[in-house]
């Protein structure tokens, strides 16, 4: 049969036809069908996102037949008799309801939550994954803003969504909300009398939450994703480098029939995973926590994950209060509130932009960069990554005292030490092992791979037998994206005009940034298996011989 | 299904090199049919994996019907369940049985799926040229033109007139949103400044609502959260009026001062023979519940970030981010010999706000 030519089925002729006659689809439609999808398990990240959101948009909209978003008190009568005639809003009755009244309310409910924080994780994943292989460089800068503007819906998505069913935790997250929006300068009291229809708690607060929950915020988070989508499919994803992989290609398996069949695969594993964590790990009881009350607490008091950033902040921040022209400034509530965040986000957000100024690439990008050949981009990353660590840990400090036997205060001041060093350290040592590993490239680039054999020369000398790197080992290693050295900035011209770019702090900077971007390990020429003083000499070297290497002109750029 | 057809074709390959064969590029330039083979060069293998992806498919039907039949046999709710059994357990179970269920029937199908894909199509590269995302140079050139000369026989670029004046209309129209939010909520005014205590405001227990004489306290030690009498279900007056009650053996509490009205005064007459003394509950931080007391040291912990103050010294912050002490509620004794406020807080209550001072 597979000499034949393919039979065409009754109704692909016959519905694809009908379809065609009135949409004229089927030469766009075939093209679609041969879109190429590189294969790479980091790909994969950003899709349990997309899935998990779909997953979020169908348990929502059920869990919505039933959530009632009205702070009006009931007197509860009802399954959970530990419960009985407590008042309490009819959000948190409903929320009651729909965990033991409507049958697979309370998994849905469950899976609705694992699959919120499931979204947020792996938004964080993939966006870690885009940011370490240079994936958000020209042309998808704009893509990745996108990204980071979804990140922070998710954030304001989920807050909104844990605090609707009105219990004890979630109620006392809307308290510190409520504190910190009270600590804005100026506008802080009017905003938080307005969001809460007067004074907290107030009986406004779930409704509103809830209309911008269930409408506002997804129908926008809806649109990003689809331009999200679109951007990608039309710029055509990044591939990793690989032999046959170049910046002018894409490679990889067609969209029909296997990504059909993968993305099918890994819906179904996404939504498995979740059933399996709703089934058998429960998640937010809010049963066990009570109607909020705005006079309890109960100690070891979380957020969902991805609020822990902020919560530790409000943690490990030191009281710091300063009177401003007759006006209370709460700095130890507004620079937590807005200072980790905003550098995380801004960051981001700038990387990109910053990364070519300072670079000076202005150049199309599609072959992702392993993560060891951008050294300051690795580092930043890094140190990101410890910055928002070491504030999400100290958001549990008081868990992590309990389960550590640690003095609460100890993992306080430790973390307000750690914030500044390990993001600092983390850089310059990730920096090294970065340039270890481009050493170790340029070692198996001039010398080869070893394949285990010595041999023992007359003199008695001992050699190892090494083979050159095959052509896809070369593809892979070989494949370093060498920055330029920006042209020094002449310091002044005939008549003592100093150049524009060595004016100024921005010109120093920018001086500053090129010579930690453009540092690099070249691979060594003409050594073959050079052994011996020389072959060493120039490889452990290369670190201090980088900037000048330029003289070296074996390496091929890609 | 030992092993998948690629393992089979080529030397096994260890994770973390790059695959030794040369990938089968099949260079096209624009996209056309992958070569058409529908028999996988395996036969037996094929087979193998046809029935592992069409068992998982049957115990995902299994699976599905289980899910159907345990929403249906298993009855959750207090009017359905029978007489005498745990609603809460009737719930757990109905959720167990549909999670499992759906989880078998959810992971079968992604496995099987899986299988299908991995070891029964053919694995099929191919490469599709990219092109340039900018335009060339003649088509932006286009553009650009008929960009301008829309924009010319719009007559915006000629008519500032006209331009300006469409801006200036906009403007209100922009801040009208703005201004419908207005009414979300009264203005704050000098509410935060204020709690509903008052001079001869009976304190009663927030779980009872019973009133306390100072003899309920009189073992030292003993916190207790109180409420304004007649406030129990006014949550927003709660929220700024919730009170602690600490006792002291004589001589423990250091006679706290407060600035009241710009003078530092002691407010020795503000606690109860100088061995009851009244704090808000309201942290200063971000007004989460004060909640945790620990006798020996006479803290307040703040559970939600820890601030801790001590009640022996004016409620003085010691650790935290708290910028301020806890403010302090003069209290006194009615004329039936119960706890009662003298007066309001001589300062607002809970997190700082810009009006504040």
């Amino acid at each position: 049969m597979s000499d034949d030519a393919v039979k065409i089925p009754a109704p692909v002729s016959g519905v694809g036809g009908w379809l065609d006659d009135r949409f004229h689809g089927a030469k766009g439609v075939r093209v679609l069908m041969h879109k190429v999808f590189p294969d790479h398990w980091s790909f994969m990240l950003g899709e349990i996102a997309l899935w998990s959101f779909v997953i979020l948009l169908l348990t929502g909209t059920y869990l919505a037949l039933f959530f009632v978003p009205s702070m009006s008190d009931v007197v509860y009568n009802g399954s959970y008799t530990k419960l009985d005639g407590i008042t309490m809003s009819q959000a948190y009755q409903s929320t009651l309801n729909i965990s033991f009244d409507v049958r697979g309310g309370l998994l849905i409910r469950q899976i609705h939550h694992w699959a919120a924080d499931l979204f947020m994780v792996a938004i964080m994943a993939h966006m870690l994954r885009v940011f370490f292989t240079g994936a958000y460089r020209k042309p998808r800068e704009i893509n990745w803003l996108i990204g980071i503007v979804l990140f922070t819906m998710g954030m304001i998505e989920g807050l909104f969504g844990y605090s609707l069913p009105d219990d004890q935790l979630s109620g006392a997250g809307l308290r510190i909300t409520e504190g910190v929006l009270q600590g804005v300068p100026i506008v802080g009291t009017y905003a938080s009398y307005f969001l809460f229809g007067g004074a907290f708690p107030g009986d406004s607060i779930i409704p509103r939450m809830y209309i911008l929950h269930v409408f506002l915020i997804p129908g926008l988070i809806l649109g990003l994703i689809t331009a999200h989508l679109f951007i990608m499919f039309h710029q055509k994803h990044t591939q990793m480098p690989a032999f046959g992989n170049t910046e002018k290609n894409v490679v990889g398996q067609p969209f029909f029939p296997y990504f059909l069949l993968k993305g099918q695969a890994w819906f179904f594993f996404i939504f498995g995973a979740l059933v399996v964590l709703a089934t058998f790990a429960e998640i937010n009881p809010i049963w066990l926590y009570g109607p909020y009350t705005p006079l309890a607490i109960s100690s070891a008091s979380q957020p969902d994950f991805y609020m822990g950033i902020l919560e530790g902040s409000l943690r490990m921040m030191p009281a710091w209060e300063i009177n401003f022209l007759g006006h209370t400034l709460s700095l130890s509530v507004l620079i937590p509130a807005a200072v980790p965040l905003g550098i995380i986000f801004t960051g981001a957000g700038l990387w990109p932009f910053f990364e070519q100024w300072a670079t000076g690439d202005k150049s199309f990008h599609n072959i992702n960069d392993r993560p060891r050949n951008a050294p300051v981009r690795t580092g930043v990353g890094v140190a990101a990554v410890l910055f928002y660590g070491v504030l999400w840990a100290e958001g549990a400090n008081d868990v992590l005292a309990n389960a550590f036997d640690v003095p609460l205060y100890t993992i306080t001041w430790i973390s307000r030490f750690a914030v500044f060093i390990l993001p600092i350290g983390g850089y310059y040592i990730t920096k090294r092992i970065c340039l270890g590993l481009q050493r170790k490239d340029a070692g198996l680039l001039t010398h080869g791979v070893e394949i285990g054999i010595i041999h023992q020369l007359p003199n008695g000398e001992f050699v190892e037998e090494e083979r050159p790197l095959t052509e896809e080992e070369r593809a892979l290693v070989d494949s370093k994206h060498v920055y330029k050295a920006l042209p020094t900035p002449v310091e002044a011209d005939e008549n003592g005009i100093p150049a524009p770019a060595a004016r100024g702090p921005l010109g120093w900077a920018r001086a500053y940034a090129n010579q930690a971007f453009t540092e690099t390990v070249e691979p060594t020429n003409g050594h073959g298996n050079g052994h011996g003083p020389n072959g060493h000499e120039a490889i452990e070297g290369g670190e201090h011989a980088a900037i000048g290497a330029g003289d070296d002109d074996s390496h091929e750029e890609h | 299904m030992s092993e998948s057809p690629e393992e089979i074709s080529g030397p096994r390959r260890v994770i973390g090199t790059p695959s030794p064969a040369p990938k089968a590029v099949d260079v096209i330039d624009e996209p056309k049919e992958p070569a058409f083979s529908a028999e996988p060069t395996m036969v037996d293998h094929a087979k193998n994996a046809e029935r592992v992806v069409a068992a998982l498919f049957i115990l995902a039907f299994l699976a599905g019907c289980g899910f159907i039949a345990a929403y249906v046999g298993l009855e959750v709710g207090q009017s359905t369940i029978p007489k005498g059994a745990n609603a809460v357990v009737a719930a757990f179970r109905s959720n167990l049985a549909l999670g499992s269920c759906l989880s078998i029937a959810l992971l079968a199908l992604g496995i099987g799926s899986m299988i299908w894909v991995r070891h029964l199509t053919p694995n099929i590269e191919i490469e599709e040229q990219r092109h340039d995302m900018n335009s060339a140079p003649a088509d932006r050139a286009a553009f650009q033109r008929s960009f301008a000369e829309g924009a010319a026989i719009s007559q915006i670029t000629k008519r500032p007139l006209i331009r300006r004046t469409m801006l200036l209309a906009t403007l209100p129209l922009a801040l009208s949103p703005l201004v419908l939010l207005r009414d979300l909520g009264p203005l704050p005014q000098t509410s935060l400044r204020t709690t509903v205590w008052r001079k001869g405001l009976r304190a009663v227990t927030l779980g009872g609502l019973r009133p306390l004489t100072p003899g309920d306290l009189s073992v030292a030690g003993s916190m207790i959260t109180v409420i304004p009498e007649g406030y129990q279900d006014d949550q927003d007056a709660l929220a700024k009026a919730g009170v602690i009650l600490i006792s002291f053996e004589p001589g423990q509490l250091n006679v706290p001062t407060r600035v009241v009205g710009g003078v530092t005064v002691s407010t020795q007459n503000w606690t109860l023979d100088n061995t009851i003394v009244a704090y808000s509950k309201i942290c200063t931080h971000v007004g989460c519940p004060v909640a945790l007391y620990e006798q020996t040291t006479h803290h307040i912990l703040c559970p939600c970030h820890q601030s801790t103050f001590d009640a022996s010294a004016g409620a003085s912050v010691i650790f935290g981010p708290a910028p301020r002490p806890l403010p302090q509620l003069p209290l006194m004794v009615d004329t039936d010999g119960y706890i009662a406020a003298a007066s309001d807080f001589t300062q607002p209550v809970g997190p700082s706000f810009w009006e504040r001072g």
